[in-house]
This record gives C-alpha cells, structure tokens and sequence, in this order.
C-alpha cells in the first residue's frame, strides 16, 4: 500500500492508529482518581508529542541516515516559527499559508547554513551548526527585536494587518484557525468517569505528522536514502570512488531543516506565539536527546523519545511536594517524610535528573534507544517458539 | 476568504450532523454544563494555577513566589492569622475559601523561557482547570502568558514584571499587574538623583540587551534628562555577559560622572561588583564624586553584590522594612512560618492572589469578565502600599514608589537596603496611552 512493503506499510498503519486515538490512549485514568494527574490527554500535550515528533523525524533523517550531528536543529524551527507568525500578522490567521512559508523560509535558511557548514564533518560541523543556531539566537533576542519582538516574543495583536481577513468583531481576538475551524476549540466526550478531549489543533498536527512520517518512510528505503547511509558507514571510500557526496549531504540538510520548520509553524498554529529561546542551544540539544533516547537511524525512535521528552517536562515537573504528601500519607509520619525527602530532588523540578538517569541507563544498556529495547523484548518471545519444537530447547546439529 | 467563526457550540453541531450518519455522539461537553466561561468551578474546590520560575536564573524569586502563594492560600481557606486579610480595606473575604469553594492549587515551572511557561499554563487551563494562572519573574514570560489567558479566557495576575510592555503596549483586557513598572522607577528616582547629585551631571548607561533593558534605559534617561542631566552614552551589553570590565572602562574615559546600570538579578551583580572593582566609586570627574544608580533594585540582588551596593540609589516596589500595618503584618505572617523575611516579589504575588479573591467575592462570580470589571478601577488600602488603584484603562496599579539606597551599616542579612523616600503616586502615575498597545475586551472563553 502507498508504494510500501508490508512491513513499513503496518508500521504507518500503527502510527496513524496511535495518533488518531491518542486522546483515548493517553488518558487511561478517570478523572478525579489519584492516577488521573498522570494522564497526558489534554490538547496541549498532545499537540506538543506530535510536533516535536515531526522535528525528531527530520532531525534523524540527517543525524540518523548522514551521521552528520547538527547541534543547531532549533534554529530551523525558530525561523520557521517566526516566518509562521508574520503570516499570520499580515496575511491570514488561516494555518495554511503560514505554514507552507514556515517550510520554505526553514528550507532556505537551511540550505544558507548547511552550504557553509557542510564543508566540514565530525565534530567540526557540530560546532559550526551550534554557532549559526547561538547567532540566530541572539540575533533575534536583541538585535533583530523590531522583527523578532526580542525577549517579549510575536504575537497576533488586534492592529495587525491580515490583509486577507476581514476585520474582527468587535470584542473578538485574533485565532487561528483553518477555513474557519478555531485550533483551539475541541469537544470532550464524557465516558463513565472518564474524559476524553478531542481537539482540531492535535488532529491538524498530528495528519502533518503522519504525512511527515510517510515521506520518511520512503526517504529511508529509496535510493536517495541508501546513498545517505552509504555516507554514514565511509564518506572517504564514496569520495575515492569518484562520487560527489556534497550534494546528498547537503538535500538531506535541507529536508531535514524543512521538517524542522514545519514543526515551528505548527507550534505558531497551536499556540500563536513565539519567542526567542526557542532557538537556545539546549533546544537544539533535546532534539539529540530524543533522536538517540528513541533510537537514532530507526523510523519509529525518534516519535518515541520526543514522546518521552515531553512527558517528562510536562508531568513530572509538575509533581510538588504536596502531592508527594498525599501519595504516602497513608505511612506513619517519619516514614512519609522519609520517602517524601528521598523522592522529592527526582520529581517536581529535579525531572532534569531523572531525564539525566534514564539517558544514562539507555546508552550505557541500550545503545540502539528504546527502539532496541523494544526489539529485545521482541526477540525474547520470538526464540520461545523454536525451542518448544525441539524438547531440549537446543537444535540437534546435523552430522 | 470569508471567515465563519466557529465556536465549541457550532462544532457540537456538527457533531450531531455526523451522529445522524451513525457516529456516536458527544454526550457532554465541559463549557456547556456551566455557566459560560472557561474552567467555570462546579465543585466545592477552585484551582488556581500558580506558574513560577523553579530552574534557571530566577529560581530564587520563584522559590519566594511559591512560599507566598501558599501562604495566600492557607489564608484564604481560613488558616495562618489571615495575614494581610485583617488589615486589607475590603472586607468581602470570610476566610472560607473564595466564594465558600475551598482554594486549591496547582503549581508549574516557567523555567524563565515563554515556551517551558505558556506550555505549563496551558496544562493548568486545559488538564487542571485552573481558573486564573498567576506568577512569573519576568517581563518576556508575563507578556506571553498573559496573551494566553486572554486567548484562553482566564484571568492572569502578573508577579514580578518590570517592563513597560506588561501593560503598556502587551496590555490585555484579562492581565493585571500590581508590580510597578521603568516608568515609575524613572519618574521616583529622578528627583532623588537630582536632589543628592546635582543637576549637572553627565550619565553613561550599561543596558541589558532586551526589552526591559530598553524600557528601564528610556524612562530614566528621559525623567533625568527631564531634570537637566545628560546623556553621554548608552550601550547595551548581552544579557548572557558575566563579566564586565570591558564595559567599564571606557567609561572612565567617556567623561561621565554617573553610571546607570539597566541589569537586573545576576548581571546587576556583577557590573556592579565590576564597577566597584575598578574603583569608579573613589573617583573624582568634572570635579564630582563618581557615582552609580541601579533603577531595579531586589533585596535577592542586594545580598548578591554584597557590600558593593552601599550607598547606591535604586527603586523597588515594596520592602519588608516598612512600618505600615499592611507591611508589618505580611512580615509577621511570612516570617512566622518561613522563617525569614519576604522579598519584594513575595509580596507582590500574594497581593495579586488577595486581590483576585476579593475581586471574585465583590463580583460573585469567578466570571473572568465579572473579575476584570471588579478589580477596574478598584482602589484598596492596607496591603502595604499605602492606597492604591488599579488603573482600569491599563489594568495597572498606581501606587507609591521607595527609593532605597545600599545600607551603609547592615545590622542582618536581610537588612541591606533602606528606604531614603516614599515617592508618592502622584508623581509616578503617566497617561495610560503613552505606550500604545489596546486592551481589547476580555474574553470568558468557551
């Protein structure tokens, strides 16, 4: 289907499932319970998995197939973001054209920073990626600020031109929206004591991730893709054979940076704001961090760990201290205090270390990320069954 | 392009459409059981949603925010002595809660970046049902979050935010602010300056390169050029900058004889400790003694640059040394139960979760239009201010000003600034429409 063998095909299959039903998935505890504090289905969040999805995706697409380590991915999605919201401010609060030009001005952009960066790898080309995305930082932190908003960031203002939308009502602001659907609006559905939240914004995204995770798909198994990962296992013996590698390096660059900007003008859509330490350098470092957490150069690992990522910031950052009361109340005090006092520094706002912890724990066990995981615990079911067919557990070598 | 504006309710609509062809349908929606605004409290309980910095350069504000916020709790929900309730001027809070619902909270970190903020708050409205978000400690993080509540129509109270912008050209009809802004730090300290100073003095600024650098630098050079000051220089320094000896020196050669510093919290600290370290503050220009001004000063900056800020003139907006009832019995509270006394921002985010209280039990209605209309144009004593007004035209508060200056002799750790004038309001308050920007009209969401 879709020009895919089966098994990609039931991949995408998997993922179109999971993102079309997340509100019911992520929202597995009642509402009101004790559990419900870690239910993840609420718009936002959603929205947040599936955009930084897409950025992992793209990021992968050059770190996970070149081996090229861009250390300044979140300019991309900086620029596109800002690209994004001028559209919205002059032309329309319609989705659409804001991010198609958040996709090409990411792409040109790109294509600027990767002609002159990928003249040289390794390490070299990290640090020449971090300084393009540190300058950009700075430039539209304080430089650039009657373009950039400066600290304060852009937002949609009610004087602004949008020369294609008619004026306001009075007392309205202006949303985003596509043909007139409102980004923001959602109807919840009430189960029992369960909520589900289904919000137009999460399926606008999640169908830009599912095309996203398509074009990957083919991207990996096409011949473009083999030549990429040709680079990855030996760019000198390409070079010796007398084939140019620049120009395959440098389009999975800019397809890379475009998937990057998508995701930028996607989170303008979904939240209509943007400020500059969205092109900090630890921006540019959480999307490493996702790509190998999930599994860097697997289809799936990187949606996985920028899954991961973001359920930590989100819900265990907001884990305080009462809570933690609550949770062991039910010990004597001492006790409770204890726990609460060796808990505490791993919740709350010490989630950074316990992020820190798991990451450790995956490259020290896992090197393949929880990609790899996955699979070993795959394999271990797998190897079950050919040793039940012979009654030793062991095959009999032939003589 | 014509754009139809499709609400909650128009899309219910649809639904039923689709729930004719055999979907099922959506059987309840949360704005529609209420009563018509967004995260509307059905329960015995209403969340607020309190948003602080808790990593990065402000944690230390944040931390002091959160100890405030629930202190204002526990006395809301009748716990503590009541603190600033007994001697605030409206009487409309019983110490049960606020509208008899128990008040609970949800907290989040802003990590001082609008993304990591508008991200939290977002989880409170949509995940927690907070009804009003409150908090922040700086200017960037208020005015995002601010626009979000005004999109997702829920009231926002602003903490620590300096800027202009908060409610000059960022202002929105659901935001409040009770922290003072550069405005009011330029027009206070002028006069002091002019008065210890003289008025010929030729100023050199080192400005934090963002925009509450830029407001802070505007409004003080205007109101002491205003006085006959000059301005001989301004340069801006990145706000990432640690060290600033290369700043300072050319200001020796610049001829200037005051030197201005627009930082704030850790580059406050430093430029300071630098300025001091190359010895401007025993030279002699023009004939003159050098001199340095911080416009924002905080004790947390104070107790940073140590015995360098004796001495120096700056503003703040409120500190715990004052000796009105308000003041003396927030103090009181505070102390009793932390241990130490509050910080400037302490005070002003418990204030703003007081003031939204009252504003909901006057209005009886946690409505944020109702809330908007009860804290407009509101005047209020006793929270240690003196008589305040919250201005309705920008949702403002206009209120004294301290001048303080670095204390020569501090007696504790926390004694390090004190107050050389109260700058009455008169002098500080402005025209609400110097600085552009529109309210709009507020917006109860669903």
């Amino acid at each position: 289907m879709f020009g895919l063998d089966k098994k990609h095909t039931n991949l995408l299959l998997l993922v179109a499932a999971l993102t079309m039903l997340a509100p019911f998935i992520l929202n597995p505890f009642p509402e009101g319970s004790g559990m419900a504090q870690f239910n993840a289905g609420y718009p936002d969040l959603m929205q947040r998995f599936v955009i930084f999805g897409i950025f992992a995706i793209g990021f992968n697409i050059l770190f996970g197939l070149t081996g090229y380590l861009s250390f300044g991915h979140a300019a991309f999605l900086g620029v596109g973001s800002y690209a994004a919201m001028w559209m919205m401010k002059l032309l329309t609060m319609n989705v659409i054209p804001a991010i198609a030009v958040s996709i090409v001005v990411a792409g040109l952009f790109s294509l600027l920073v990767g002609w002159i960066s990928l003249r040289r790898s390794g390490i070299y080309f990290s640090i020449l990626t971090l300084a393009f995305a540190q300058m950009s930082y700075a430039l539209a932190y304080s430089v650039l600020t009657p373009i950039t908003g400066g600290e304060t960031g852009l937002q949609p203002k009610l004087q602004d031109p949008r020369i294609l939308d008619g004026a306001l009502e009075a007392g309205a602001s202006p949303r985003a929206n596509l043909f007139g659907l409102e980004m923001t609006s959602s109807f919840e559905w009430s189960v029992g004591s369960w909520l589900f939240t289904f919000n137009v914004g999460y399926y606008v995204a999640a169908v830009a991730m599912l095309l996203s995770f398509y074009m990957a798909i083919r991207i990996f198994n096409s011949p473009f893709g083999m030549m990429l990962r040709a680079i990855k296992s030996n760019q000198q013996r390409m070079n010796y054979t007398g084939l140019n590698s620049k120009p395959y390096t440098l389009a999975a660059f800019v397809v890379s940076g475009m998937y990057a900007g998508l995701a930028g003008g996607l989170m303008v859509a979904m939240d209509t704001q943007v400020g500059a330490e969205r092109m900090f350098w630890t921006a540019s470092g959480e999307v490493v961090l996702m790509t190998i957490l999930g599994g860097a150069g697997t289809l799936i690992g990187p949606v996985l760990g920028a899954g991961m990522i973001k359920y930590m910031e989100n819900i265990m950052s907001k884990i305080n201290e009462t809570i933690l009361h609550q949770w062991f109340a039910f010990l004597p005090d001492g006790i409770e205090n204890l726990l609460v006092a060796m808990v505490y520094p791993f919740i709350g706002k010490g989630w950074h270390l316990t992020l820190g912890l798991i990451f450790m724990l995956v490259v020290i066990f896992l090197p393949g990320g929880l990609v790899e995981g996955g699979q070993r615990i795959a394999r271990l079911f797998k190897r079950k069954k050919p040793s039940s067919d012979t009654p030793d557990g062991k095959t009999t070598p032939a003589e | 392009m014509s754009k139809t504006n499709l609400t909650r309710r128009g899309l219910i609509k649809t639904g039923a459409v689709a729930g004719a062809a055999g979907l099922t349908l959506p059987t309840y929606l949360r704005a529609d059981g209420h009563s018509g605004f967004t995260n509307a409290p059905t329960g015995s309980t209403v969340t607020l949603g309190f948003n602080v910095p808790q990593s990065g350069p402000y944690a230390d504000e944040g931390a002091d925010e959160l100890r405030a916020y629930e202190l204002a709790v526990e006395h809301l929900n009748g716990g503590g002595d009541g603190g600033l309730m007994n001697t605030f001027s409206s009487k409309a809070l019983q110490g049960n809660g606020i509208l008899g619902k128990k008040v609970e909270y949800v907290t989040g970190d802003t990590q001082t970046k609008s993304d990591a903020a508008r991200a939290s708050a977002r989880s409170m409205i949509e995940k927690d049902g907070a009804v009003m978000i409150t908090g922040g400690s700086s200017s960037g993080v208020a005015v995002a979050v601010q626009a979000l509540c005004q999109e997702a129509g829920v009231i926002f109270m602003a903490g620590l935010t300096h800027s202009n912008d908060t409610t000059g050209k960022d202002k929105k009809a659901n935001g409040f602010r009770h922290f003072f802004n550069s405005y009011m730090s330029g027009a206070a300290l002028a006069p002091i300056l002019a008065n210890n100073y003289g008025t010929e003095r030729k100023a050199y600024h080192l400005t934090a390169d963002y925009n509450w650098g830029y407001t802070t630098e505007e409004a003080v050079r205007n109101s002491t050029e205003a006085m006959g000051w000059e301005t001989v220089a301004a340069v801006k320094t990145p706000l990432t900058q640690t060290d600033f000896s290369s700043y300072i020196a050319p200001v020796l050669q610049s001829g200037a004889d005051v030197l201005v510093l627009n930082h704030y919290g850790g580059n406050m600290v430093n430029s300071l400790t630098n300025a001091v370290q190359f010895g401007l503050r025993e030279k002699q220009v023009n004939g003159k003694n050098f001199e340095i001004v911080v416009p924002l000063y905080s004790r947390l900056m104070a107790k940073g640059a140590g015995a360098n800020v004796k001495g120096i003139f700056g503003s703040t907006n409120w500190h715990w040394s004052l000796q009105d009832e308000g003041s003396k019995a927030f103090v009181q509270s505070f102390g009793t139960k932390y241990g130490f006394p509050p910080s400037q921002a302490a005070h002003t985010c418990y204030v703003q979760a007081l003031l939204y209280a009252d504003a909901v039990e006057r209005a009886g209605s946690f409505n944020p239009c109702a809330v908007g209309e009860a804290l407009s144009d509101f005047q209020f004593d006793g929270m240690g201010n003196g008589p305040t007004l919250y201005r309705g035209e920008d949702h403002q508060c206009f209120k004294d000003v301290l001048v303080v200056k670095g204390k020569e002799n501090p007696t504790s750790e926390f004694d390090l600034l004190e107050i050389v004038e109260i700058t009455p309001v008169s002098q500080v308050t402005y025209d609400a429409s110097i600085f552009g920007g529109e309210l709009g009209a507020c917006n109860p969401g669903a």
